[in-house]
């Protein structure tokens, strides 16, 4: 086997296998940056030893037992405070004995408990949104910090940096390795669910030419969503985001033509949608709403999603469902953005005149008053009932408000096409 | 990217209609598919019948013939699959390593065909020439017959 071949198997065993191992450490060490130093020697003496010994049966339980070894090593030079040596200690000398298998078996039962403490710990709230995101990759995702940096634009030292400090936040506050329970769980649930569909979207904005970590993120934010929804099965929101990612994934092929130019959504090629994920975003989003979570937010999210979905055309799509669904959100997470979503699938339900009303509503209140797309569908809809120089006008103030030359360009068009029309 | 795990039988060719896995090994399988489910990978996965229950579509000259399985010169044929979403191929082949399967089974890896493989340039490039658009969209048309 040579030196490559080994390497990327190592690669292989280590994306399968780090989270768990980090979780395990740190369930033991209680602090997630001492768990992923150990974790990293077991790496550095797996990458030493692998290529003349082969991968070891059982990779894993391997990786472990070398980590904890360096864990009493790192004690005895008086490298490590706080650990719970005992424990490690008693915990070697099992695993040395006949007792192996049992022990094994006892420590499998707590790794789902041990990844879950491990997610809820890299996203807890006391670190700022780029601090939990990065950790997250990091520890859960298993990028390396370059990775990371490539995949947020952002130099590698600034988010090595930015780990460091945020591994050295979680051990100056103490922040206990637990899964939180009580009142504290559903704000705790919450964040985690930001930092995926952050993770998703930054991967989701990515367009044609980037470095391909960027689009690469869909996949580690939905990989790591659908880890969670096993960890935390009775959670609807989790199966709710899971849906959304899930749905909003099997668009990626139809997104873009050619040459990376957007493609709106009902001007997308149904038959380029990925049945395969659209299958398994309809499953979780029943998951989510067999569980009683049909009224959360990402469920509702992923409910319209699955109303454009299920269409097999755009003139298929339900649109009073749709509307129906972002009234829905609007009462749960109010904004102007939802607002005007709404509008537009009201327009479409119910004609022109009465999507107009909620545009105007909106425009009154000032709210998105500098945000192109408002006048952009007010211009639609004023198109659709006939009014044409009010289109132009609202068009040609969407094209300034815009910053995008492409979409500008689209959007002077309109205006033109409206002057045309007024002129017939 | 998207990789098929594809399960292999060695005496398949041969099972009869309705041929059943043993319990053992169906639990055993079950075990793996949920490891492939909690680690965020397996995206699909089913079992095949056999071909004793199947049907080969054969052309010739455009002409296409049909003949009911079983099939006397397959050697090998397939019992099912899964569809895994890996970073790299050595990733699937790790986790077909994992795979319970008996001693007459063999998987093999596939990496499934995507179209943003074709780096942005090449279909750029191949976006403005008709005759490559042509082949492309004569190709594309085929893989959603296909699909």
């Amino acid at each position: 086997m040579t030196a490559s071949n080994i390497h990327r198997e190592i690669d292989a065993v280590w994306r399968i296998e780090s989270a768990r191992l980090i979780a395990g450490l740190a369930r033991m060490v209680r602090d997630v940056g001492v768990a992923e130093e150990l974790a990293q020697d077991a790496l550095v003496a797996a990458l030493e030893q692998w290529p003349a010994s082969g991968v070891p049966d059982n990779p894993a339980a391997w990786l472990m037992t070398t980590a904890k070894r360096r864990g009493i090593d790192r004690l005895r030079h008086g490298k490590l405070v706080d650990l719970k040596h005992e424990q490690i200690g008693y915990e070697i000398e099992s695993a040395q004995d006949d007792a192996t298998a049992a022990f094994e078996a006892a420590i499998d039962d707590d790794i789902g408990d041990d990844l879950l403490r491990l997610v809820f710990t890299a996203c807890h709230p006391i670190l700022s949104t780029e601090a939990r995101t990065a950790l997250t990759l990091r520890l859960l995702g298993g990028l390396t910090t370059d990775e990371i940096a490539r995949a947020f634009l952002v130099p590698e030292p600034t988010i090595a940096q930015r780990i460091v400090r945020a591994k050295r936040t979680l051990a100056d506050a103490q922040v206990p390795f637990e899964v939180p329970r009580g009142e504290d769980r559903a704000a705790r649930l919450a964040s985690v669910l930001e930092v995926l569909y952050l993770i998703f979207n930054e991967g989701y904005s990515a367009t044609a030419g980037d470095d391909w970590m960027r689009p690469q993120l869909c996949e580690d934010a939905l990989r790591l969503g659908r880890i969670l929804a096993e960890l935390a099965p009775a959670e609807p929101e989790v199966h709710g985001l899971v849906a959304l990612m899930e749905i909003q994934a099997s668009r990626t092929r139809a997104r873009s033509d050619a040459f990376g130019k957007p493609i709106l959504l009902l001007d997308q090629d149904r038959s380029r949608w990925d049945r395969l994920l659209i299958r398994r975003g309809l499953a979780a989003l029943d998951r989510a709403q067999r569980l009683g979570g049909a009224q959360g937010a990402y469920a509702l999210q992923a409910a319209i999603a699955a109303c454009h979905a299920r269409a097999s055309s755009a003139d298929d799509t339900d649109w009073p469902r749709i509307a129906a669904l972002y009234f829905a959100l609007a009462q749960l997470t109010p904004s102007p953005i939802v607002e005007l979503n709404r509008a537009v699938a009201v327009a479409m339900a119910a004609g022109p005149a009465a999507g107009l009303e909620l545009v105007d509503a909106l425009v009154s209140s000032r709210a998105l008053d500098n945000y192109h797309l408002l006048p952009s569908v007010r211009g639609d809809l004023l198109t659709k009932l006939g009014r044409f120089d009010e289109a132009r006008e609202e068009f040609e103030r969407a094209a300034s408000l815009t910053r995008n030359a492409r979409e500008r360009g689209l959007l002077l068009e309109r205006a033109a096409s409206c002057a045309q029309n007024a002129d017939a | 990217m998207r990789f098929m795990m594809l399960m292999i039988p060695k005496g398949y060719e041969n099972a009869a209609p309705g041929a059943m896995p043993d319990a053992a090994a169906v639990a055993a399988m079950m075990a793996y598919n949920e490891e492939l489910q909690k680690a965020g990978v397996l995206v699909t996965l089913d079992g095949l019948h056999p071909p004793s229950m199947g049907a080969r579509v054969s052309f010739s000259n455009g002409k296409p013939s049909v003949i009911d399985g079983p099939f006397a010169e397959a050697k090998e044929v397939l019992g099912g699959y899964w569809m895994i979403d890996v970073k790299s191929k050595q990733e699937a082949i790790e986790w077909a390593v994992r795979c319970p399967a008996s001693n007459n089974e063999v998987i093999e890896i596939r990496q499934v065909q995507e179209f943003l493989d074709f780096p942005s340039d090449v279909r750029e490039a191949a976006a403005r020439y008709p005759e490559i658009k042509a082949a492309t969209q004569r190709r594309e048309r085929h893989m959603r017959v296909v699909r």
